[in-house]
């Protein structure tokens, strides 16, 4: 079970990306999100989330806009901005090969 | 594309940062509702579901805190939020913070301003042309060892301009003086100025600032005359008119034409230089060869790559090779000496320049201390705040920073007030010090600026980080525990504080030894008998322009004339004239001499004693008594010079056991002059000892043409000086008159020096005297208010209240003891760097030290007095209910 600070910071940073690539969301969303899809082995803390939104913000990977959620309560929802789709695709080719070398090391006899 | 969304984004939380914070809040909200909400459908009650999604969330406060420091400009804004807080907490004592400020202030205004003094004067290099290749160079004086940087005779420096190889060139310098007749309403004025060889400004890469400088054909005695003026002159006589250049003005009633002005802050050889003339008119060719007048300055400039000691043996030995190619003349020199030119301008004031600075940084170390000491305190008060933010997360580092923020706001106020305060005091010091040289030099620069903000640094980092000593080490929960109930607990605090007083009372003792032992120098300097009358007696000089006083008679008939009108004045008791140098004002000179009735000296040796000239009346109108003989009598008139006066230093010198009277002196050109009397002995400075002296008569030599009048009342004199003015105005209207003072201005010019350093050092002591004071009564008193309780319980167990004094007393006076011997042994090796600015009195001087032990201990019990008689007053009751 990952404790939030087990998440290397650039690895959050690319869940949050690739979680967005869909489509906005908030930021419980997101959270909510990356612990279904990792069947609950992923659990991200809120220490680490908004800090991690709030610098990814502030790089300009993501935007955020306030809009109603579907509860009907105002909420702030992230997107991906271009830069930051061009930066997933770039992380994303980046983790494969890494992941795919560790792989191979591990593999190894 | 980026860079500019980063931009827009940088703005954005630049101008609406707090618009983000209510929408951070906002969002960490939103996100603990939807947790809620999310275990209220898993089936918990409201209740249960909030405190569980509390739980979950963790602190929101510190999440709040961590999304922030994410943004753009978070390091600002917590540097910010420290300085917020920092005031904010600084405020609320607003009394410790003035008392920290003006601290500081003081400190460091006082640092800054001998700083910009020191730099200027000793380390910024001189405004010339490669100034490290220039030498001053000088005559070593063959005449026992008294004079090893004399100065040049003019001959001989030809003949070292002529031969020497190590020189890329050299240049003479001499002190002069001139009338400048007015025109039109102006008065007539007698200036100081100085002649130079026309290569010296090229030598030193200079010219003037408007017109030229001179040339090697101005230089001639046939010459037509030529004047370079000085920037004050030309602004102050001429209104700063350019159109001087090429008009004439009258010296010595001989019109000069105006080539030049020189640039603002030139003053060579020193700062009362108003004119210059070329040097080879100013003297007389007869003037230009002697070999033993040492009446010059001479600078050379040093060829590249040549070592100024090989270069300076070879005119030693130039010298020499003078020196026994005329046996006969025995003040010619034996050697050739030199200094950096640097140091040969600011060489006395050199030392007392960096005691003054040494003495200010003992000032800035006492007030760091003190400030580090009432911060300590304040953490002392503020143990349990601490504890709590440390036990709410706060990060150690965190709370360390605000600690330095705090002392950086303190220092950096202080500094400010203080950089005002040294702005202040540098005016002060130029305005009142012209005599120090290189006083045009010194201005408050960006260099100054930089030192005023290291100290600031330096003073911040100092005072907070030995205050947060304290913060250190503790546990919290011992800290939390601790200040749970005020028990006598801080030990390691309250050592840290009494370490910091011991340091502060020594410092204070190095500096009130300093200062005392300068007071009382200066003390024995202004009570060292000058051998005369100085009460009511005024002075002025005057100056017989050549041109209308050729005749040495002309020259007698004003003198003998003037007297006599002068002595006729109401209110005036007696007035005599004298060549010049009235005792105590500086050396008149000296010439050589033999006595005639003793065998003749080997060759090689000679005599000297100093010479001056006055009427008959002066010794009794000066009040230097005649101790035996008589004055000079109406027969040394123009033409007929027989008799010569000796002072009693000459008769203990040269003839002791015999009878000087009727005894005969060859001197001045002259076979024998006969010695008629004896007089008592005088000081030419307040610190030299009496030195044998010669004193011609006035009338009778044929080269006098300025004297010092000397008027002696038994009112005050000052009110003489106006109508003594206004006779010699109608004996001459174009007569200068200048040094109008009264012999004890006169003493007072030539110790302003020793009264200066002496008043600033104790200045500095009594500053930190004061915060030496203050400090043991805040250390005592924090003690007494820990220790209330222990204090209570040992009252009502029984313990004596003069026990309770006397324990508290000591707890008091131990650190003050300790720093007395600490400041003592100190002082025994800063005494010995103050010994050269001493004037009889001895460096380890027993009364300065006994007096400034008592004074210390005195000053200490008294502030260590009303906390330790406050806690033997204490109430056991009330102290026991305190917590």
């Amino acid at each position: 079970m990952g404790k939030p600070n087990d998440l290397v910071q650039g690895t959050l940073d690319l869940l949050i990306l690739k979680t967005l690539s869909p489509e906005p969301k908030h930021g419980w969303a997101i959270a909510k999100r990356i612990q279904q899809v990792s069947g609950e082995v992923l659990q991200v803390q809120q220490g680490s989330l908004y800090p991690a939104l709030h610098r990814l913000e502030q790089q300009g990977w993501i935007e955020a806009n306030w809009a109603e959620s579907e509860t009907g309560r105002k909420a702030k929802f992230y997107a991906l901005t271009t830069d930051g789709r061009a930066q997933l695709e770039k992380e994303t080719t980046n983790w494969n090969r890494l992941s795919a070398a560790i792989d191979l090391v591990m593999n190894e006899g | 594309m980026r860079g500019l969304a980063q931009l827009r984004m940088r703005i954005r939380m630049l101008l609406r940062r707090g618009k983000a914070a209510e929408r951070l809040d906002d969002e960490l909200e939103f996100h603990l509702e939807q947790q809620i909400a999310e275990n209220v459908a898993a089936g918990m009650s409201a209740g249960e579901a909030r405190y569980a999604a509390l739980r979950s969330f963790g602190n929101p406060g510190l999440v709040r805190e961590q999304a922030r420091a994410t943004w753009n400009w978070g390091g600002l804004e917590s540097i910010w939020r420290d300085v917020r807080y920092g005031v904010r907490t600084l405020r609320r004592t607003p009394g410790f913070a003035a008392i920290a400020i003006v601290v500081m202030a003081l400190g460091i205004g006082a640092n800054v301003a001998l700083f910009t003094v020191v730099r200027s004067v000793l380390m910024k290099p001189l405004p010339f042309k490669d100034p490290d290749s220039l030498l001053r160079l000088y005559e070593q004086s063959a005449v026992d060892d008294e004079f090893p940087f004399n100065e040049s005779a003019a001959g001989v420096f030809a003949e070292w301009k002529k031969q020497n190889h190590g020189f890329t060139d050299m240049a003479l310098a001499g002190y002069t003086g001139y009338n400048l007749s007015g025109s039109g309403e102006q008065l007539p004025e007698g200036v100081h100025a100085a002649a130079f060889s026309w290569n010296l400004l090229p030598m030193l890469g200079l010219q003037p600032a408007l017109g030229r400088g001179f040339t090697a054909d101005d230089d001639r005695p046939s010459a037509n005359p030529t004047v370079l003026l000085s920037w004050g002159l030309w602004q102050r006589r001429f209104g700063g008119n350019p159109a001087i250049v090429n008009q004439s003005v009258l010296l010595d009633a001989k019109p000069y034409t105006v080539i030049g002005v020189m640039p603002a802050w030139f003053a060579y050889p020193d700062a009362r230089m108003q004119l210059w003339t070329p040097i080879s008119y100013k003297y007389s060719p007869k003037d230009m060869e002697t070999l033993d007048s040492h009446d010059f300055l001479t600078i050379g400039r040093l060829k590249p790559g040549v070592n100024p000691a090989q270069a300076v043996a070879e005119l030693s030995h130039i010298t020499l090779t003078i020196r026994n190619a005329h046996p006969n003349q025995a003040f010619i020199s034996k050697a050739a000496n030199w200094r950096p030119l640097l140091d040969s301008l600011v060489g006395d004031a050199r030392t007392p320049l960096l005691v003054l600075l040494a003495a200010t940084g003992c000032v800035l170390l006492i007030a760091c201390l003190n400030v580090a000491n009432l911060l300590v305190a304040r953490a002392a008060a503020r143990r349990k705040e601490l504890a709590v933010r440390t036990a709410l997360g706060g990060s150690r580092m965190h709370i360390l920073r605000q600690h330095l923020m705090e002392s950086l706001l303190l220092s950096a106020a202080g500094g400010g007030l203080g950089f005002l305060i040294a702005v202040g005091i540098v005016r002060w010091f130029v305005s009142s010090r012209h005599d120090l040289p290189r006083a045009e030099a010194i201005h408050v620069d960006p260099v100054v600026v930089g030192f005023t903000l290291a100290l600031v640094a330096l003073c911040a980092a100092f005072a907070g980080i030995v205050s947060s000593f304290s913060a250190r080490g503790n546990a919290v929960l011992g800290m939390l525990q601790d200040s749970s109930r005020a028990h006598s607990a801080g030990s390691a605090r309250t050592r840290l504080r009494a370490v910091l007083l011991a340091a502060e009372v020594g410092l204070t003792v190095v500096l009130l030894i300093g200062a005392g032992l300068l007071l009382k120098s200066y003390a024995r300097l202004r009570s060292a008998d000058l051998g005369c009358e100085t009460h009511n007696v005024l002075t002025m000089t005057l100056a017989l322009p050549d041109a209308r006083y050729h005749e040495a008679a002309q020259r007698a008939t004003f003198f003998a004339g003037l007297l006599a009108r002068v002595r006729n004045l109401p209110e005036v008791r007696s007035a005599g004239l004298l060549c010049q140098n009235v005792p105590g004002s500086g050396y008149p000179g000296d010439s050589g001499f033999v006595i005639n009735e003793h065998p003749p000296l080997p060759p090689g040796k000679g005599q000297y004693a100093l010479n001056n000239c006055a009427d008959p009346g002066y010794f009794k109108a000066i009040g230097i008594p005649i101790l035996k003989g008589r004055t000079f009598d109406d027969t040394q008139q123009p033409g007929h010079l027989t008799q010569i006066i000796v002072s009693a230093a000459f008769v203990r010198q040269y003839f002791p056991g015999e009878e000087p009277i009727g005894k005969h002196l060859r001197t001045y050109g002259k076979p024998g002059l006969e010695i008629v009397g004896v007089v008592g002995d005088t000081r030419f400075s307040p610190g030299e000892a009496p030195r044998p002296s010669m004193y011609f008569p006035l009338y009778a030599l044929d080269d006098v043409n300025s004297a010092a009048l000397v008027v002696r009342s038994d009112r005050d004199v000052t009110a003489l000086a106006l109508p003594i003015q206004r006779l010699i105005g109608e004996f001459d209207h174009d007569l200068p008159v200048s040094d109008v003072l009264t012999m004890e201005q006169v003493v007072g010019r030539n110790t302003v020096d020793a009264s200066f350093n002496a008043t600033l050092l104790l200045g500095f002591a009594a500053i930190s005297l004061i915060l030496a004071a203050i400090g043991l009564f805040g250390v005592l008193s924090y003690i007494v208010a820990q220790r209330t309780s222990e204090i209570g319980i040992r009252i009502a167990l029984g313990a004596q209240r003069q026990q309770v004094m006397g324990k508290v007393l000591l707890d008091g006076l131990r650190p003050a003891l300790f720093g007395l011997v600490f400041g003592l042994a100190g002082s025994l090796g800063a005494a010995r760097l103050l010994r050269t600015m001493l004037y009889g009195t001895r460096p380890l001087d027993p009364t300065v030290f006994g007096a400034v032990a008592a004074m210390l201990l005195l000053v200490a019990a008294l502030a260590c007095l009303v906390p330790s008689w406050r806690a033997s007053r204490l109430d056991p009751m009330q102290a026991l209910r305190t917590e």
